[in-house]
Order: structure tokens, then C-alpha cells, then sequence
């Protein structure tokens, strides 16, 4: 079958880079149990704010990755759907990247995920407005310091969280935009000591905090461009979807869900 | 300027009176010029004579000002953004809403200056310079709006490109730096377009002036003493102006639509937004102007016989106009999206026409598209300076209503149910009241300081047209100028 390199015709636009990308993950919603271990996992190792009762309720949660339940039928006859947890998508073609008036979005090609520059971030918001998956959180206060969070101990306020702060990653201010990064810390960890070693990073060498917490093994990360790789595997089975794909943003995360 | 009234003393014989009152010319203000330094002392009166009531309002506004504009905002910034209502999914709330609303009001005001300046249209003349100062402080208020959305305004300097030893620039891929670059032009270019017409009439101020005012006007009038040269000059750069400012003027609005239009969401992606909001923002613009006027001609001194029925008329007629062309883009943009049939957008609609918001939509409707042709096809109703006044508010609110609908509501119905949820604004009640009163209370300055009337025109307007005698009737007629 012939192909036709768009890059080589003059199409740059069409594609910047190939469909399947580099880092990805395959979510199989068949066994999800909703238990949101990923989300826990997640704020501890991204150091994700935790935002109060209140604010959560208002839609205000920093969380990067969120377990979507939904319901189907009226009201009687209720029944749950399977549970969907919706992350960056770390799309090949990101809405989220060109709208940014400062270059806070831009695009990694070493590892062909999109990136956020906190310190560049002015907060304008058009990324998550833009963001066709709502995946991106925006810290409306400086959470980690709030009082009103924080536990009194003998009159004295204690941040019990800023115990376990992840020293590998930022510690976000106020007034800037966050989202998923696929663990790019422990990316570049396995990365760093596989080359010391002389070698190439192997597949399930190493996985994001939200894989490697989940009880049931539903998610699954690697390279999707090593054939070989059981993610690739995973994500070429027929009963894998991808979120929004009319839009052609060239997600990489793969649903896996019974056709 | 030899004019005098002296043409119209055969007008008051008894025969001429017995016609319908209609029908006589001098109740048109270009037929019924006044001496030259009896409207020059009009005008500087109408600046230097301030009620009890004006320190009041001032007093007022200068409150409102202080705390809801810059006491709210400069919590806002101690305290990060949430203080205001916005959060996921309605990322953007009520600051664009103001923004774009404020970009819509100064549209108006380019109009009526340039485009109506450029066509030759009489009616403008003694409200030209109403109408650019509303396109200046309203730009002013629109700029702040945007300054007070951002996350961190303290870096906002990173919006414009400064040279750094990083070599960062911005992204000219992003919308919102097109529209900064649009609306910083346009502040500058109105700003100047404002300054020009200026000149003669702060060198009259300054010839009439003593005190501080005196050194006020002479600084700002240039050393301007209306010598053929001076005149020949400002002639032509007024005239560069306004052919240069009108396409900035549509590119500005069309410009702040496509923050919307170029975004990936529903309700927003629409081709024909350039457009409809121009036209928008003539709408509420025009309806600015009628409750601008309305003001002015209740509240200063001899602005009675600057501004009268003939004008109330002729903005009714202009708001008629624009009403149609309005209704006209907002049927296209929501019928044509309608019948796309996007799975989202149609969930969007009906969110717009049965959700909570709903009461807002059919206002917008009732208000922007019902309500001003009913009443601007009656000449009473157009010549009645309150019930004009009435209608523009009517205008604004119904465009006020239009914005808030397509930022915070639209933004409500995203490609995500899950995180589905309803805007509620919190301090940005107050800090619009803030811009607005900000609005009033700059405008009340700068009716204390120029003169609102552009006097220079009117007289020039008056030398134009004549009342000649043919047998026994005086017919009106107009001479070109140049």
C-alpha cells in the first residue's frame, strides 16, 4: 500500500508527527473498579493540591486524573456504566498548545507530550477552555498554604502534607495552569539510569504513580511505538477507543471497553 | 465667518409660524447658528458650571470606584482567583464578558466619528466627540478587564513582546495575542483620533480660560491658533484618521471574536462570529450613545440647543439600521448552528433555550430584536430623548445578557458531561460595578475638563448650510466644503 508522507508534500500542518506517538497509555474500562487508587496515587506524586470540601464541590479540584461515572436510563431503571477515568490525553495535535498567548503550552518532542511551563504560566485560561477533555486544573489559590486546610496541633498549624511532597516535582503557585504530564519525572529517571547503564529503557521498567497504583491492572503505560511493547499490544485490539477522536486530536491514551 | 441671524429674521413673520411646526428649518441645529462667541461661551459654560448634584454623583461614583474597583481587585490579587466565580468548565466568566462589552460600547464611538465623519453625515456633528470619548474609556475599562482575568497579572508585561535576554516572545498563534495587538492599536489610534478634533476647540478653551485651566489648555492645545496652515494640517491628518481608524475598528471586534470562534468548543466555533459581533457591538453601542446624549442634554448647561430632537431622530433612525443588520447575524449564527446538527451544539441549544439560563436567552431576544423595531419605526418615540435613552438601556442589557451567554453559559456544555457545571459569579459583581462606575466617573471628569461638544465643527456645519430666499419661501441648502 502506498503512502503519502504529508510532511514531504507541503502539509506540515496536517500532521506534524506520526498518529501513534511515543509515551501512551491503554485504560481498560472493562476492569476498572472506580476505587480512585489512581487518583490518590496521582496527588502524591505530583504533589497535587488538596483543595477543601467547598471548593471541590464547586468544581474546583486540581486532581489530574478523575474517575467519570456515569448513568444510563431514567430514573427507576438506573444502570452505572462502566467507569471512566479521564486524563491528559497528551494529544498529537493539542487545541490547548497553539492558544496560549506566552508559549506556556508547548509541545515536547523528545517525548512528544504536551508540556506546561508553570513559571511561564500568566493564567489566561484559553488552554482549558480550548482542552476538548477538560483534563486541565487551574490552581485558584495557593492551596498547600492555606490555613483552613491545615491541622492545629497544640495551637499550632501543621501542613501535614507538605511531608510528603515529591522533591522531583514543582510545588505549583497560585494563578497557574496544571495537568498531566505521564509521570515525565519517572520518565526521565528510568531514562537517566538506563543510559548510565548503557541501554535502552525496557517496557514495564518503570510506569506513571496512577498505573502503578491500580489494584486491578487497568492501566497499562509505555511506548506505543515499540511494537512489541504490551501497550502498543493493548491498544491495537479491536475493542480499543480513543476519547474525542473526530476532532483529530491524536490522543494517546486508548479506552479499552467491551464493543 | 460671516453668519449671523440676520437670514432668518424673515422666518418669524406671522404667515411662515402658521405652517406646521415641523416644518421649520431652525429647529435644525445647522439652521440656527448662534453668533460665534455666544456658542463659544456656551460651551466653556456648560464646563465650568457645576450643580451641588454633579459633586454628589462624583462623590458617589469616587466611592464606588475606590472600593469596588480598586479594593476588589486588589484582593483579588492577594488572594488569587478565587475570590471570582470561575472554575472548570467556565474558565472564563463574567472579566470577558466585561471585556468584550466594553469593546462593544467604544465601537460606537469610531462610528459615529469616523464612519459618519467620512460619509459626510450632518447629524453627527455636535456629539462626535460624546461618542469618542465612550470609545476611549470604554476601551480603558476593556483593558483592565482582561488584566483582571489573568492568573498572574503581575507577569502580564509577558503578553507583549519585549525583548528578554531568553529570547521568549509571545505566541502570534494564540488568539489572545492577536487581540491584544488589535486593542492596544485601537486604543492608541482612537486616542489619537480623539486628540485631533481636539485641538481647535482646547485652543478656543484656552483663549476663554483663566487659572489653571488656562495652563491646562495651553499645554494640550499644541500652541494651536487657527492660522490656513495649521488648519490645512489638521484637516488632513483628521482625515488619514478616520479612513485608517475605520478597518481597525471592524478588525478590533472581529478580532475579539475569534477568541471565541478559534477555540474547539461548542457554541463557540462559529464562522459567521466576526460579523455578528461587530455588528453587536455597534448595537449596544449605538444604544450607548442614545444614554449618553440623553445625559448630556438633561444634566449640562445649554446642551439643549446643541443637541436636540433632530438628533435623537437621526440616532433612532441609525440604531434602526443596526438592529436589523443584528438580528439579521444573530439568527444566522444560531439557526446555521442549529442545522448543523452537532450532537454538542444541539445539546447546547437546548440548554440555551430550556436550561436555567433560559430567562436570559429569550430577554436577549426580546430585548436586542423585538423590542427596537417595535418602537424606533415611531418618530414620536425617536424624537422623545428618554424614551431613546429607555431603548439603548434596554440594547445594553439585552447585549450584556448576549456576551454572558456565549462566555460563562456556552462554556457550561463542553465534550465532557462530567464536569458539567453552572457559573455563579462572586466578586465580579463587584468589580463590574467598579468598571462601570470607573466609566461614569472619567466621563464626568472629561465633561468638566473638554469640551464635550466639538464646537469648531458645529460652527462648521452652520457656515455650510444657509436658509436662502426664493420668493417667498426660505428654502434650506447646503454647500460643500473643501
Amino acid at each position: 500500500m502506498m503512502t503519502i508522507d504529508l510532511n514531504r508534500i507541503g502539509a506540515k500542518g496536517a500532521i506534524a508527527e506520526e498518529a501513534e506517538g511515543k509515551w501512551g497509555m491503554v485504560i481498560d474500562q472493562d476492569i476498572c473498579t472506580g476505587c480512585q487508587a489512581c487518583v490518590a496515587a496521582c496527588a502524591m506524586e505530583n504533589n497535587i493540591s488538596f483543595v477543601g470540601e467547598e471548593d471541590a464541590g464547586y468544581g474546583r479540584t486540581q486532581h489530574w486524573i478523575r474517575i467519570e461515572r456515569f448513568w444510563e436510563g431514567e430514573y427507576p431503571e438506573v444502570k452505572a456504566t462502566a467507569f471512566q477515568p479521564m486524563l491528559c490525553q497528551q494529544c498529537g495535535h493539542a487545541p490547548c498548545e497553539p492558544v496560549c498567548p506566552v508559549f506556556a503550552t508547548p509541545h515536547s518532542s523528545a517525548e512528544q507530550i504536551n508540556l506546561q511551563v508553570y513559571n511561564r504560566c500568566v493564567g489566561t485560561r484559553y488552554c482549558a477552555n480550548n482542552c476538548p477533555y477538560q483534563v486541565r486544573s487551574f490552581n485558584w489559590r495557593d492551596y498547600h498554604t492555606q490555613p483552613f486546610l491545615a491541622n492545629e496541633v497544640n495551637g499550632k498549624l501543621v501542613f501535614t502534607l507538605h511531608n510528603q511532597f515529591n522533591p522531583d516535582v514543582t510545588v505549583r503557585r497560585r494563578g497557574v495552569m496544571e495537568k498531566c504530564t505521564f509521570c515525565i519525572q519517572r520518565i526521565h529517571q528510568a531514562q537517566d539510569k538506563a543510559k548510565s547503564e548503557g541501554r535502552e529503557v525496557e517496557d514495564g521498567e518503570f510506569t506513571t504513580a496512577c498505573a502503578q497504583a491500580c489494584p486491578a491492572n487497568a492501566i497499562t503505560f509505555g511506548r506505543l511505538d515499540h511494537h512489541e511493547s504490551l501497550v502498543s499490544q493493548l491498544a491495537h485490539q479491536d475493542r480499543g477507543v480513543k476519547h474525542l477522536e473526530e476532532l483529530n486530536t491524536l490522543p494517546r491514551v486508548t479506552y479499552l471497553k467491551e464493543g | 465667518m460671516a453668519v449671523t441671524s440676520k437670514y432668518f429674521s424673515g422666518a418669524e413673520k406671522p404667515h411662515e409660524t402658521q405652517h406646521e411646526e415641523e416644518d421649520d428649518p431652525r429647529q435644525y441645529l445647522m439652521y440656527d447658528p448662534k453668533p460665534r462667541g455666544e456658542m463659544n461661551q456656551m460651551v466653556m459654560e456648560s464646563m465650568t458650571t457645576t450643580s451641588w448634584k454633579f459633586w454628589v454623583v462624583f462623590g458617589i461614583l469616587s466611592v464606588l470606584v475606590a472600593t469596588c474597583f480598586f479594593y476588589a481587585w486588589g484582593y483579588m490579587i492577594s488572594e488569587g482567583l478565587w475570590v471570582a466565580g470561575v472554575m472548570r468548565p467556565s474558565y472564563w466568566g463574567i472579566f470577558l464578558v466585561n471585556t468584550v462589552f466594553w469593546i462593544g460600547i467604544s465601537h460606537a464611538g469610531t462610528f459615529i466619528s469616523a464612519i459618519l465623519r467620512v460619509f459626510k453625515a450632518e447629524f453627527r456633528r455636535p456629539f462626535t466627540r460624546a461618542a469618542e470619548l465612550m470609545t476611549t474609556f470604554g476601551l480603558i475599562q476593556a483593558g483592565a478587564s482582561i488584566f483582571m482575568h489573568l492568573g498572574r497579572v503581575w507577569l502580564a508585561y509577558w503578553l507583549f513582546p519585549i525583548p528578554n535576554e531568553r529570547q521568549l516572545w509571545p505566541n502570534f498563534h494564540s488568539p489572545l495575542m492577536w487581540d491584544l495587538l488589535a486593542i492596544t492599536t485601537y486604543v492608541l489610534g482612537s486616542t489619537m483620533y480623539l486628540f485631533l478634533p481636539l485641538i481647535p476647540d482646547l485652543a478656543m478653551a484656552r483663549d476663554r480660560s483663566t487659572g489653571w485651566r488656562k495652563i491646562f489648555y495651553r499645554v494640550l492645545a499644541l500652541g494651536f491658533r487657527g492660522t490656513e496652515g495649521e488648519w490645512r494640517h489638521l484637516q488632513t491628518a483628521m482625515n488619514f484618521f478616520a479612513f485608517a481608524i475605520i478597518p481597525v475598528m471592524f478588525s478590533v471586534h472581529t478580532i475579539v471574536s475569534w477568541d471565541f470562534a478559534m477555540a474547539m468548543r461548542p457554541g463557540w466555533s462559529s464562522t459567521v462570529f466576526g460579523p455578528y459581533f461587530v455588528l453587536g457591538a455597534l448595537h449596544s453601542g449605538m444604544g450607548a450613545v442614545a444614554i449618553v446624549l440623553f445625559v448630556m442634554r438633561y444634566t449640562m448647561k445649554h446642551m439643549d440647543y446643541f443637541i436636540r430632537k433632530e438628533h435623537f431622530d437621526a440616532l433612532g433612525k441609525l440604531m434602526l439600521i443596526v438592529t436589523f443588520a443584528y438580528s439579521y447575524f444573530f439568527f444566522n449564527d444560531y439557526i446555521v448552528q442549529w442545522y448543523g446538527g452537532d450532537k454538542w451544539t444541539d445539546i447546547l441549544l437546548h440548554w440555551l433555550e430550556a436550561g436555567p439560563m433560559a430567562w436570559m436567552f429569550y430577554q436577549l431576544i426580546l430585548f436586542n430584536i423585538v423590542i427596537p423595531p417595535l418602537t424606533l419605526w415611531n418618530k414620536k418615540i425617536r424624537q422623545t430623548p428618554w424614551m431613546l435613552a429607555l431603548i439603548g438601556l434596554i440594547i445594553n442589557v439585552g447585549m450584556y445578557w448576549e456576551r454572558y451567554l456565549i462566555i460563562p453559559v456556552m462554556l457550561t456544555i463542553n465534550r465532557m458531561p462530567f464536569t458539567w457545571k453552572l457559573y455563579e459569579p462572586r466578586i465580579e459583581v463587584f468589580l463590574t460595578i467598579g468598571t462601570f462606575s470607573m466609566f461614569l466617573l472619567f466621563y464626568m471628569i472629561a465633561s468638566r475638563l473638554i469640551p464635550l461638544i466639538p464646537v469648531w465643527e458645529v460652527q462648521e456645519g452652520q457656515m455650510t448650510h444657509t436658509l436662502r430666499k426664493v420668493g417667498k419661501t426660505h428654502v434650506p441648502t447646503v454647500s460643500e466644503f473643501e
